[in-house]
């Protein structure tokens, strides 16, 4: 049952009457990082897919590739999740039947967005990040909120664990708050994005409930996309 | 047949039972150029000869000009007649099509698509505001029920063939299919779009072929539905010149299957030899003279 439900109003409660308690939406969990180096992008979600205190699957992807060069990691309501994918493969299809080409990420990245704020009423639970490779030929990461707004990033964490994860991208990626001089930073190359995407998971499924059993991570260069798959915990 | 008091509508018939409307519009699919269907057990092709315009910037694999359009991953029709009256077809198909694999994630049984296609195609023959779509579609798909090759006419009329060919100067291709109709379901790939670029060949006849390339679509068991490019045109057509000229000579019987596959073979090693010089076996060097093509 939703944890906003009548229950927690008692002055509404009137003596005798049944209220019907029903939420269109349910968080079924889950955890995204990505992270956009000069010319690649790695985004890793979690493979857990819950549901209260209840697990339904261990083994769920939540990357979803839109294209040879563009990868959706979405959480939130699963439901909301599938019907928004869905959508977005059939327009990206009419693009390729019109245009003859596949769609290039910022263009997925606008639509994403139009497609979302259509619904602005009736949002999509959905926490997305977009990762791709931009026509320059650099990674690049798209965050958004549930109605659409879409802000562009070198590096992003969202989902459950998501306040968990940005901190430490920012420390590590952003290079904010870090006691070391410019020449002492070090350079993000695809293994230390991975690293670094990694021990973040781990350390999120530590600590939130929702995130854990793998991560599957896709590493995005021009040449295609690479995949990885990494154990955490099971509990 | 022309120009009687019964064919200002298609809602009027003549006294013989005709809709001269309907029959004026088959007559605009025979002005379009040839277009070849045929299929084998496992894949089904389609080749089309496509006009080039030297004064035009459009070539014939702009999306205006196109006379092979895929539907979805299963399916593809290519056209003869009104380009513009193909594309609203086309934008039908293909939404029926993704609209269909959205709800069941699954591919769009070409025999059901194509009878509905028929039915919205009737209702333009039968009401006074509209007319029939004046374009000759032949449809290839491959799905559970295996390969097809549907013919539909602005008629609407839906015929399931083994082969087909139509538009100006087709009879010479539906002969030659018709001869070699036995051994297409046995064929190979590479045999399939030979004969059908052979049958195609026919529909030249006398003219210029400088003014024409032939395209070649594929689609099939694990093969989604795709449009060969320039390259892969190339080594087909050279394959299928040295199959000798499909109008006057027994050329193709002489040649064996296995020799031309190692020559395939071999050209997808060294890329395209370019026309002219040829691998060294014997061609019809006279019948074969005025039929280079000139890749668009």
């Amino acid at each position: 049952m939703s944890n906003l439900g009548f229950q927690q109003f008692p002055e509404y409660q009137v003596p005798g009457v049944q209220q019907a308690d029903f939420s269109p939406y349910e968080s079924n969990g889950g955890s995204i990082v990505a992270i956009a180096g000069d010319d690649f992008v790695v985004i890793a979600a979690d493979t857990r897919l819950s549901s209260g205190y209840n697990i339904h699957s261990r083994d769920q992807s939540k990357l979803f590739k839109l294209s040879d060069q563009t990868v959706l990691g979405s959480t939130g309501c699963w439901a909301d999740t599938l019907s928004l994918t869905g959508l977005l493969k059939v327009r990206m299809q009419g693009y390729e039947h019109t245009h003859l080409r596949t769609m290039a990420t910022d263009a997925v990245a606008q639509m994403l967005s139009i497609t979302m704020y259509n619904r602005r009423f009736f949002p999509y639970y959905v926490s997305n990040i977009l990762a791709g490779i931009d026509k320059d030929g650099k990674g690049v990461v798209y965050s958004y909120d549930p109605i659409g707004h879409c802000e562009r990033a070198f590096y992003r964490a969202g989902g459950t664990a998501g306040t968990l994860l940005q901190p430490v991208l920012d420390n590590q990626i952003g290079h904010k708050n870090i006691n070391l001089s410019s020449s002492e930073l070090p350079k993000l190359t695809i293994e230390r994005a991975v690293a670094i995407a990694s021990d973040t998971f781990i350390s999120a499924a530590e600590r939130d409930i929702y995130t854990g059993d793998s991560v599957l991570i896709n590493i995005i260069t021009k040449d295609g996309i690479e995949e990885k798959k990494l154990q955490l915990r099971l509990d | 047949m022309f120009r009687n008091q019964y064919d200002s509508d298609t809602t009027v018939w003549s006294p013989q039972g005709r809709l001269f409307q309907v029959e004026y519009a088959m007559e605009a699919v025979k002005q379009g150029s040839a277009t070849v269907g045929l299929k084998s057990r496992d894949y089904a092709a389609l080749i089309a000869l496509c006009r080039t315009s030297k004064e035009a910037e459009d070539s014939p694999n702009s999306p205006l000009q196109r006379k092979i359009m895929p539907v979805d991953a299963h399916m593809g029709m290519s056209i003869a007649g009104l380009t513009a009256d193909a594309r609203i077809v086309c934008q039908h198909l293909r939404s029926e099509c993704m609209s269909f694999r959205h709800s069941y994630d699954t591919d769009y049984p070409v025999q059901r698509l194509v009878t509905n296609l028929g039915i919205k195609l009737q209702a333009t023959t039968q009401r006074y505001n509209r007319r029939p779509f004046g374009v000759g579609m032949l449809i290839a798909g491959y799905d559970e029920k295996g390969t097809h090759i549907f013919q539909v006419m602005p008629s609407a009329n839906v015929f399931n063939c083994k082969a087909m060919a139509i538009g100006s100067r087709s009879q010479s291709a539906r002969t030659y299919l018709e001869r070699h109709l036995d051994s297409f379901m046995d064929s190979t790939k590479q045999d399939l779009i030979c004969h059908g670029i052979q049958a195609i060949r026919g529909a030249l006849g006398n003219q210029d072929s400088s003014e024409f390339t032939i395209n070649v679509a594929i689609v099939g068991k694990d093969e989604p539905f795709k449009i060969f490019n320039e390259t892969e045109n190339q080594i087909y057509f050279e394959i299928a010149k040295t199959m000798g000229n499909p109008v006057t000579s027994d050329a193709e019987d002489a040649r064996s299957i296995g020799g031309m596959i190692d020559m395939m073979d071999d050209m997808l090693e060294h890329g395209p030899s370019g026309s002219g010089s040829g691998p060294a076996l014997d061609t019809d060097e006279e019948s074969n003279a005025g039929l280079e093509p000139r890749p668009q």
